[in-house]
C-alpha cells in the first residue's frame, strides 16, 4: 500500500459500514471469553440471519468495553446501547426488540451511568468500536494517518517537539518524560536503534495493557512506528508475556496484517522508512517488566536488571541506544501526532498531562477497566466510578500500584491521580492497579501478601532485596500467627528504608511501599497483632481462634 | 518416525527458524516445553550443544523463569491465581481446598502423576475474580464447590495431552 | 585514545580523572577507599553487594561507585552518616541470610566480610538468622563449593566467564533461591566443562569455594584477574 493510498482505504472501509445501519459490537476479550463471548458472537451472526435483517446489521467481535465483571458484554451502535450478561439464549430477544421493533431491551441494559461519566477513554478509544482482527476497521477511524502524516510532512525533530510539547510521561510507573526520552535515543550516535515495546505487565491485579492489545492492536504498533521514525530505529521487539494468549493471537495477525499492507517492514507505505517488528514473550518473571531486564530477557539471558548509567537511551539492546516504552504510552503517540501536543496538554492536569487506563478490582461494586483524565481524585474512582462497596460493607484501604505502590486509607481518598501526588502519598501510578479492600481485609495481612509476592519475583542480584525482604516477611509470619514483638515495628520501618533506598532496581525499591505506608497509616492494626493478638478483620489467628 | 524422532525434528526445525541465535533462547526453550511436555536435563543439554551455549547459562536461563517447568507435569494442571484482586476475593481458600480434597501440595504432582496444582500470579481476569484454571479452561468468580466439581469432571475425562 | 579528563569533588576533596574512570577508581586515586564485596578489579562491575553505594549531590537516588563513570562537576559524598548506617546494614543482611560460623569456617581471619564487618563495626545483627543447611559439594578432586557461606557476590562465576573464559559456573533460580551451580546443576566432580584452575578459589571474597587440604591465605589471590588481564594485553 502506498502512502496517499491510505486514505482511499479508509473512504473505502467507512462508506462499506455506513451501509450497515446497526452496528452489533459483541466483547471478545479475556475477560469475556471465558463466559461464552464467542458462542454468543455466533449466536448473534446467526439470529440477524433468521430475524432477516442481516443485510442491516453489522455483528462484529471486538474489545473490551470496560465493564468486565458483567461480562459477556454486547455494544449497539448506534446510540451505545451496552448490554450486559449476554447468553446465547438471550440473543435472539434483543435481536428481535432492539433491531427488528426498533425498541431497546431495557431490563438488560447496563444502567450504571456513573460509570461511563467521569471516564474519558483516549487510549481505548476503539475498545468496543473496532473488530481487532481487521486492519480495516483501525484505518477506517483514523487509524496509520498519524505515522503517513510524520512520513509526508513532518521531520523527526519536529514530531519529538508534538511529544515533548504534550507533556506525555511514561505509563509503565516511573512517569519519566517521554518527549526528553525520545531526544535522548535520537541524540545518541551509535547504530542500529531498537525499540522495546513493554507489554509485561506482571503487575498482579493489572490487565489494562492486555485489554489494549486485545482491543486496539494497531494503537501499539502506530506507536512504534512514530517512535521508531523519531528516534532513527528500523527493529522492534514487542515483550508480551505468555500468560496473554489471547492478546498474543491478536497481535500476531495485526502484525501479519501490517506486514501485509506495507506498513511494516523494508519499505514503509514505500516511503523507503524501515521499520521490522518481532514479537518476544515473557516466561514467567515480574522483573521481567524492568526496564534494563527487559533488555537482558531479549538478548535471552536471564532477567536481572543493571546498574545505571549506561542508561538504554545510550547503551541498551546489545550496547546498542534502544527506546524502551510501556504500550500505553505508545497508544498515546497517534493522537498526539493526530491532533499536536498543545491538545493533549490541555488534558488531565499541568505537570501530569493525558489520561490514565486503570484496572479496578476488589470490594467494589463496578470492577472493570476504567479510563480517566489525570487529576481526578482516588475517591472519584471508588465511588462514583466503581459504585463504592458492596454488601453495605465500610471501606478501609485503595491499594494503588500494587506491591510496588501504597495502602491508602479513607482520609487519602482526596489525592488527585498524579505520578507526584500519588508519590507524595507514599504510593506510585505503577501499571494501573486500583484494588479497593474493606472492614473484612487486614492491613498488615495485606502488606505480608505483597511482600512475599516481592520475595518471589526478587531477581537476587542486589542484598538488601535478596536478603533483605524474606527477613520483613518472615516478620509478618510472626505477627500474624501471634509472635509478634513490639520491637518488629521499628525493625520493619528501618530495613523497609534501607531496602527503598539502596535496592539497585525499581523492584527492591518500590518493594517495601505497602510495608512503609500500611506502618505510616495503620499502625494501631499492628500493635493490635502485637500486643493483643488480635485480628480485628478477622483474617489472622484463624487457626488460634478456630481452637477457642 | 518414531515419536521421539518427531520431536527433535520438530525442535531441529524451530532452532532453525531462529538461526540458532543465542537471543532467541527464551522463545527455543518455550517451543521445546510445548514440544517435549518439560525441560529435563537431556532436552536442555541438546539445545545448549544445538546453540552453543555453556549449559550453566542454559541452566540459568530455565530456571529464572516461572512458567518453564523442569520435571513432567501430571496429566492435569490446575492453576490457582494469586493475584491480588483474586487474593482479596478469597482464592486462597480455594486453593486450600483443593490441597485437601485432592491431597497435593501447590507446586507438586499427586502421587499417581494424575494431577498437577500449580499457582500463577496473575492471568489478567482480575473482575472475574476469584480465578481457578482447570488445564485450559479458566474458571471466573470460582467457588470451593465449583473449583472441585471441575477438577474431578477433568481426572474423569482422561489425559490432557499425551503422555510417554 | 581520548585524553579528555573530568575534574570532579569527592568528600569535597577535588580531582581530576580520565574520562570514563568509575567513582570508585577516582575515589581510591584521590585517597578515598569505598568499601566493597563484589567487586573485582580486572572483571566486570556487578553492582550488586551495594556497599559501595556513593551520594551524588542533585539525585536524591544512590550509585554504586564500582559501575558509574565520573561526571563533570559531580559532587560525591561517600562517608555520610545514611551511607556509613547502610554499609553496616548490608553487612548485617549478609551475615543473616545464609549461615556464617566464623569460628568454624575455612576462611577465619581470611575473610572478607569478616574484615568488612569488624572495620564497619558490625557487632550485632539485627535481623533473625537462618540456618540454611545446604550439602557441601567436595565432589571435585580438590575444589569444594560451602554454599551456606556465599554472599551471591558472583565473583566465581564472572572469574570462569570472563577470565578462564569456559563459563562452567552460573546461577540457577533467582531470588532468595539463587544459588551457584556448575553445569546442568551437576556435582563439581561430575562436570564437563570444569578445567579446575581454581581461579574461582582464588577469587572467593569468603569461605565458599576453597580448596581441601591448602591454607586459605595460600589460596586467596585479589588479583588474579587483573594480573591475567596485564599479561595477556601486553
Amino acid at each position: 500500500m502506498k502512502l496517499d493510498e491510505l486514505q482511499e482505504i479508509a473512504e473505502h472501509e467507512v462508506d462499506f459500514q455506513r451501509a450497515y445501519k446497526y452496528r452489533i459490537n459483541v466483547c471478545c476479550s479475556s475477560g469475556c471469553v471465558p463466559f461464552g463471548a464467542f458462542k454468543v458472537l455466533k449466536a448473534f451472526e446467526d439470529a440477524v440471519k433468521e430475524l432477516g435483517v442481516e443485510k442491516e446489521c453489522k455483528v462484529a467481535r471486538t474489545g473490551c468495553i470496560g465493564t468486565c465483571s458483567v461480562g459477556p458484554a454486547v455494544l449497539i451502535e448506534p446510540g451505545d446501547y451496552l448490554y450486559q450478561s449476554v447468553t446465547p439464549e438471550k440473543v435472539r430477544e434483543i435481536v428481535r426488540d432492539h433491531i427488528v421493533l426498533g425498541l431497546p431491551a431495557k431490563e438488560m441494559l447496563y444502567s450504571d451511568k456513573a460509570f461511563f461519566e467521569k471516564q474519558h477513554r483516549l487510549v481505548l478509544r476503539n475498545a468496543g468500536k473496532i473488530d481487532p482482527s481487521r486492519i480495516q476497521d483501525y484505518i477506517a477511524m483514523g487509524g496509520y494517518s498519524a505515522i503517513a502524516k510524520c512520513l509526508a510532512t513532518m521531520t523527526p525533530q519536529g514530531v519529538i517537539y508534538e511529544i515533548r510539547t504534550s507533556g506525555l510521561r511514561g505509563r509503565g510507573g516511573a512517569g519519566f518524560p517521554t518527549g526528553q526520552k525520545w531526544s535522548l535515543v535520537a541524540r545518541a550516535q551509535n547504530t542500529p536503534k531498537y525499540i522495546v515495546a513493554n507489554l509485561d505487565e506482571g503487575d498482579p491485579g493489572v490487565f489494562a495493557n492486555r485489554t489494549l492489545a486485545e482491543a486496539d492492536p494497531h494503537a501499539i504498533i502506530e506507536g512504534m512506528l512514530i517512535a521508531a521514525y523519531a528516534v532513527g530505529a528500523e527493529k522492534g521487539y514487542l515483550y508480551i508475556r505468555s500468560e496473554y494468549p489471547l492478546a498474543i493471537q491478536t497481535l500476531q495477525k495485526a502484525i501479519a496484517q501490517g506486514k501485509t499492507m506495507s506498513l511494516l517492514g523494508d519499505n514503509v507505505l514505500e516511503t523507503g522508512f524501515k521499520f521490522n517488528l518481532e514479537l518476544r514473550f515473557g516466561q514467567g518473571a515480574f522483573v521481567a517488566g524492568e526496564e534494563t531486564a527487559i533488555l537482558a530477557s531479549v538478548e535471552g539471558r536471564r532477567a536481572m536488571p543493571r546498574p545505571r548509567p549506561p542508561y538504554p537511551a545510550n547503551s541498551g539492546l546489545w550496547g546498542k541506544p534502544t527506546l524502551i516504552q510501556n504500550v500505553e504510552t505508545l497508544a498515546n503517540i497517534p493522537l498526539i501526532v493526530q491532533n499536536g501536543g498543545l491538545w493533549f496538554h490541555k488534558i488531565g492536569t499541568p505537570k501530569c498531562t493525558g489520561t490514565k487506563c486503570f484496572s479496578l478490582t476488589g470490594k467494589i461494586n463496578n470492577p472493570g477497566l476504567i479510563e480517566v483524565p489525570m487529576g481526578t481524585t482516588l475517591r472519584e474512582v471508588v465511588f462514583d466510578i466503581g459504585g463504592g462497596i458492596p454488601e453495605g460493607k465500610r471501606f478501609k484501604a485503595v491499594l494503588v500500584g500494587g506491591p510496588s505502590g501504597g495502602c491508602l486509607p479513607e482520609t487519602l481518598l482526596e489525592v488527585p491521580i498524579d505520578y507526584d501526588s500519588l508519590t507524595k502519598a507514599g504510593a506510585i501510578m505503577g501499571s494501573g492497579g486500583i484494588v479497593v479492600i474493606d472492614e473484612s481485609d487486614c492491613m498488615v495481612d495485606t502488606a505480608k501478601f505483597f511482600t512475599e509476592f516481592c520475595v518471589d519475583e526478587s531477581c537476587g542480584r542486589c542484598t538488601p532485596c535478596r536478603a533483605g525482604l524474606p527477613r520483613m516477611k518472615e516478620i509478618y509470619d510472626r505477627i500474624t500467627s501471634g509472635i509478634g514483638k513490639v520491637e518488629d515495628v521499628q525493625t520493619l520501618e528501618k530495613n523497609g528504608v534501607f531496602i527503598r533506598d539502596a535496592s539497585l532496581c525499581g523492584l527492591g525499591q518500590t518493594a517495601p511501599n505497602p510495608i512503609l505506608t500500611t506502618l505510616r497509616y495503620f499502625k494501631e492494626e499492628y500493635m493490635q497483632h502485637i500486643v493483643e493478638k488480635k485480628c480485628q478483620a478477622g483474617k489472622c489467628f484463624r487457626s488460634k481462634e478456630a481452637e477457642a | 518416525m518414531s515419536v521421539s524422532e518427531t520431536r527433535r525434528s520438530m525442535l531441529e526445525k524451530v532452532m532453525k527458524e531462529h538461526n540458532f541465535q543465542e537471543s532467541a533462547l527464551l522463545e527455543i526453550l518455550h517451543r521445546a516445553q510445548e514440544i517435549y511436555g518439560y525441560l529435563s536435563k537431556e532436552l536442555l543439554m541438546d539445545i545448549s550443544q544445538s546453540l552453543d551455549l555453556p549449559p550453566s547459562h542454559v541452566f540459568g536461563v530455565a530456571t529464572f523463569y516461572s512458567l518453564f517447568k523442569l520435571t513432567e507435569p501430571g496429566e492435569h494442571i490446575v492453576t490457582g491465581c494469586l493475584g491480588t484482586a483474586c487474593y482479596v476475593k478469597g482464592v486462597e481458600d480455594i486453593m486450600q481446598a483443593v490441597e485437601k480434597e485432592f491431597r497435593v501440595k501447590r507446586g507438586e504432582t499427586t502421587r499417581d502423576r494424575k494431577l498437577s496444582l500449580f499457582v500463577t500470579r496473575c492471568i489478567g481476569a482480575c473482575a472475574m475474580a476469584p480465578n481457578m484454571v482447570v488445564d485450559d479452561e479458566v474458571i471466573g468468580k470460582a467457588t470451593k464447590e465449583v473449583a472441585i466439581e471441575k477438577i474431578k469432571l477433568a481426572l474423569k475425562g482422561g489425559p490432557r495431552r499425551e503422555t510417554r | 585514545m581520548s585524553t579528555a579528563t573530568v575534574t570532579l569533588k569527592i568528600d569535597g576533596v577535588e580531582t581530576t580523572v580520565p574520562q570514563g574512570t568509575t567513582i570508585l577508581k577516582a575515589a581510591r586515586d584521590a585517597g578515598v577507599a569505598i568499601p566493597t564485596l563484589c567487586n573485582l578489579e580486572g572483571l566486570s562491575a556487578y553492582g550488586g553487594c551495594r556497599m559501595c553505594l556513593v551520594e551524588i549531590t542533585g539525585s536524591p537516588k544512590l550509585f554504586v561507585a564500582c559501575s558509574t563513570p565520573v561526571g563533570m562537576g559531580m559532587e560525591v559524598t561517600t562517608n555520610s552518616v545514611r551511607l556509613k548506617e547502610y554499609r553496616k546494614m548490608v553487612v548485617q543482611t549478609l551475615l543473616a541470610e545464609r549461615t556464617h560460623i566464623c569460628s568454624v569456617c575455612v576462611a577465619d581471619d581470611h575473610c572478607e566480610l569478616q574484615a568488612m564487618a569488624s572495620q564497619l563495626g558490625v557487632d550485632h545483627v539485627a535481623l533473625e538468622r537462618n540456618w540454611t543447611g545446604m550439602e557441601i559439594d567436595s565432589t571435585h578432586d580438590f575444589l569444594v563449593i560451602d554454599r551456606n557461606r556465599c554472599i551471591l557476590c558472583t565473583r566465581c562465576i564472572r572469574v570462569c566467564d570472563e577470565i578462564e573464559g569456559v563459563h562452567t559456573l552460573d546461577l540457577k533460580l533467582r531470588g532468595k533461591d539463587a544459588q551457584v551451580i556448575m553445569d546442568l546443576d551437576e556435582h563439581w566432580g561430575n562436570s564437563c566443562s570444569c578445567t579446575s584452575c581454581r581461579k574461582c578459589a582464588k577469587v572467593c571474597p569468603v569461605g565458599a569455594i576453597y580448596i581441601e587440604g591448602e591454607p586459605i591465605s595460600h589460596t586467596k589471590r585479589k588479583d588474579i584477574a587483573e594480573f591475567i588481564l596485564l599479561r595477556r594485553n601486553r
